[in-house]
């Protein structure tokens, strides 16, 4: 590899040709303050807390987008470069709604540790003129409070450059200029999708899910209802982040715990339901796979992916699995089979689901997810609600004991944990779908050509005398220039898996969100990923058809997978939307 | 600019329209090619309201807020018709100094509507806008093409007159 000699402060320093500034400082254990950029994503320079003094430049030079050269001076720590970087802030809090002691990103905003850092004394120095906008309630999952919007644009690059939607950006101009959507739309008439990347990159609390904790505490409180919580794969790989602890820790244990003091009636785990859909999936696969049903099958459990597809991809919904995501399924399972079991009215149970998925949100409000007649999701909170309501009834999380699921929802197997990360899914169902077509038993349960976190995957495998292509996509682009590629003809496939955010849910717009300065030089994608793998890796069972939960629930209640009454409970319908029109 | 949605019904025609999509065919693929097809499609309609901005935002497929971000950002660009008589009245640094705020709005009080408005006769459009270069002749208003400069409010009555 190519190397230049620079000096940073001083110190020489040997930086990769094409590195930027940025980069090169961390070489020399110097980390610049960054607040716009975000690697890949962002790269526009435009904030100006990076700056830095380059000998032989004529001003400060943005770090994070200047490239490193032969015998380059760099100083990051000059008087003029910290002046510079704290007069660049208290400019950006002269028009900054400084409400923080009540912000939902208090003691997290980058904003915030960034005039901690750097010394900012007066949150009052520039008392002028105030823009004043109204909050985006509009949508399901999310807000906009504008008054407390920086302009770095790490929203608008997310949902246009990873997701390909662009449905906000930076609109007017000057002391104008606002994050908005077309024609100042709310965002519920647009065609965003409820994914919640914006939410997950925003540095300050301008973007934010809707909170429904008061609501899940309300529940809790009421004697009348039985409330029942489930939680997706990916929030045990995450939620211990709120509390301080490394990326990638799976913390199941003690999230069980403390939603059991937390007064939920049953604690139960989505992974379950999870396993149901691989039962349901995989049939529906070989069912259309002899009986001529459209292919290629695309996978169903991401809300997001669900609602591009149905205002981008309208003429591809006949391609969507039917069935209901893992989340809908638990719920619709819970108020038929398990309240009949339990003798409990489907009216009085109150089903939570903990999600690392603001997308979910909405989903709990589509059409036909009513089995029993009554919502089967009633209130859909996100990982990072979870935190918000442990940390408020004071559980010290880090030292509760580790406990497990009730049962018998809370029972699952290795190929349900995995779909928290791209590839999952489909590596969940490749583990039952072989064994039915082939009617033995695997050798070996990992299929490692669909994990990782590459934005798309492709891989074909010879079973039972046939070749079955698959495709695994995640975020939204990647889906697009997949989809692509299937309607020209191009790429001919018989299963297909989408996830809506990049990486999978691990990475869902639910998540706890992690800094820029920790974004820029770590994957979290894969760190939250390996958590999961690495717990189905040590699963007594690793395949959906050998959980014992759901061979009881087929004899007892289902029949078998595809049946009349499993297609009544599970399964649900998508509508056509469009784009651009009012 | 005024932002909001304009509630002016849309009145585009065919032609309109099947000039609007042969100005898409011609730029589609060049780089960079929304300034100019919004600049040809403010020719055709005289403004860019949602319906105009969906068919290029569709055919082009870039995203309706990309257009609209950049029909809000450029000045020259109005999301709202324009009268028979475009009046514009330099609010720049030198005509500022010089009066024009008072000619502005006097404009304003004569004509009864506000800035980016159009006469409900749809005669007369206002606006104010940034240096127009003539500065020497400060103050400056443009009706349509026609220019005058040196101007007092007094004046104001006299030059609507030409038009009415």
């Amino acid at each position: 590899m190519e190397t230049f000699n620079i000096k940073i402060n001083g110190m020489p320093v040997q930086a990769p040709k094409g590195s930027t500034i940025l980069e090169a400082a961390r070489l020399a254990h110097i980390d610049i303050p960054t607040l716009c950029f975000l690697k890949e994503i962002n790269e526009i320079g435009a904030c100006r807390i990076c700056v830095v003094e380059v000998k032989g430049a004529r001003s400060l030079v943005a770090s994070c987008v200047y490239p490193v050269a032969e015998g380059m001076e760099i100083w990051t720590n000059t008087p003029k470069v910290l002046n510079s970087r704290k007069k660049t802030l208290e400019l950006i809090l002269s028009d900054h709604d400084r409400k923080c002691l009540s912000c939902v990103q208090s003691g997290k905003c980058e904003l915030q540790k960034l005039c901690s850092d750097l010394k900012v004394d007066n949150e009052l120095l520039y008392e002028g003129e105030r823009t004043h906008y109204d909050v985006d309630t509009s949508a399901a999952h999310m807000y906009r409070d504008n008054n407390k919007c920086i302009l770095c644009r790490r929203c608008s690059a997310v949902c246009a450059a990873t997701q390909g939607i662009g449905v906000i950006g930076a609109n007017e101009r000057g002391f104008g200029t606002n994050i908005s959507c077309a024609f100042e739309m709310p965002l519920a008439e647009t065609s965003c999708v409820s994914c919640g990347q914006c939410i997950a990159v925003c540095p300050t609390g301008a973007l934010a899910e809707k909170d429904f904790t008061d609501d899940v505490f309300a529940a809790i409180t009421d004697p009348d209802k039985y409330v029942i919580v489930q939680t997706a794969p990916a929030v045990r790989a995450a939620l211990g982040e709120a509390f301080g602890l490394p990326i990638g820790t799976n913390v199941q244990g003690k999230m069980v715990s403390a939603l059991r003091r937390l007064g939920f009636d049953k604690v139960f785990d989505t992974d379950f339901s999870a396993d149901l859909t691989i039962m349901e999936e995989a049939t529906e696969l070989l069912d259309r796979i002899n009986n001529g049903g459209a292919l290629p099958l695309i996978t169903s459990c991401s809300p997001g992916w669900i609602k591009y597809c149905e205002h981008y991809y309208p003429d591809m919904l006949d391609n969507l699995s039917s069935c209901k995501s893992p989340q809908q399924m638990f719920g619709a399972i819970t108020k038929t089979f398990y309240a009949e079991k339990m003798g409990i009215d489907p009216n009085k149970i109150v089903m939570v689901s903990v999600m690392p998925c603001t997308a979910k949100k909405f989903e709990i409000g589509r059409d036909d997810q009513n089995a029993a007649g009554v919502p089967d999701v009633d209130i859909s909170i996100t990982t990072r609600e979870l935190a918000r309501m442990i940390e408020r009834v004071g559980l010290n999380f880090l030292s509760l004991p580790d406990e497990d699921f009730d049962d018998p929802l809370g029972r699952s197997t290795g190929a349900a944990v995995i779909f928290g990360a791209t590839g999952g899914v489909m590596e969940a169902a490749l583990r039952t779908a072989v064994e039915v077509l082939t009617g033995k038993e695997l050798p070996n349960p990992d299929f490692l050509e669909v994990r990782g976190t590459n934005g798309i995957k492709e891989a074909t495998y010879h079973v039972a005398g046939m070749d079955i292509n698959v495709a695994v996509a995640s975020g939204l682009s990647n889906a697009r220039e997949l989809l692509d590629k299937v309607k020209s003809g191009e790429a001919n496939y018989h299963f297909i898996e989408i996830m809506g955010c990049p990486g999978g849910c691990v990475n869902g717009g639910g998540q706890p969100r992690v800094p820029a300065s920790f974004r820029n030089f770590n994957d979290i994608r894969s760190l939250r990923a390996k958590a999961l793998y690495n717990q189905d890796a040590e699963m007594p069972l690793r395949k959906s058809h050998e959980n014992p939960s759901i061979k009881l629930l087929y004899d007892e209640y289902l029949g078998k997978p595809g049946s009349h009454k499993a297609h009544e409970i599970l399964h649900t319908t998508y509508v056509k939307r469009s784009i651009n029109k009012f | 600019m005024g932002s909001q949605k304009n509630t002016v019904p849309f009145a585009g025609t065919k032609e309109q329209e099947a000039a609007l999509l042969k100005v898409i065919a011609d730029h589609k693929d060049d780089k960079g090619a929304l300034m100019p097809i919004l600049q040809k499609a403010q020719d055709i309609y005289g403004y860019l309201p949602i319906e105009v901005q969906s068919i290029i935002s569709n055919e082009m497929n870039v995203p309706l807020e990309k257009v609209y971000g950049i029909v809000t950002f450029y000045s020259q660009f109005s999301l709202n018709p324009k009268g028979k008589f475009k009046v514009s009245v330099c609010l720049g640094t030198a005509c500022y100094v010089k009066g024009s705020g008072d000619i502005f709005n006097k404009l304003q009080e004569n004509l009864g509507i506000g800035d980016g408005d159009c006469t409900a006769d749809g005669k007369f459009s206002l606006e104010s806008c940034r240096c127009i270069g003539a500065c020497g002749l400060a103050p400056v208003l443009t009706v349509n093409e026609d220019v005058y400069g040196k101007l007092t409010v007094d004046d104001i009555d006299g030059i609507l007159a030409k038009y009415k």
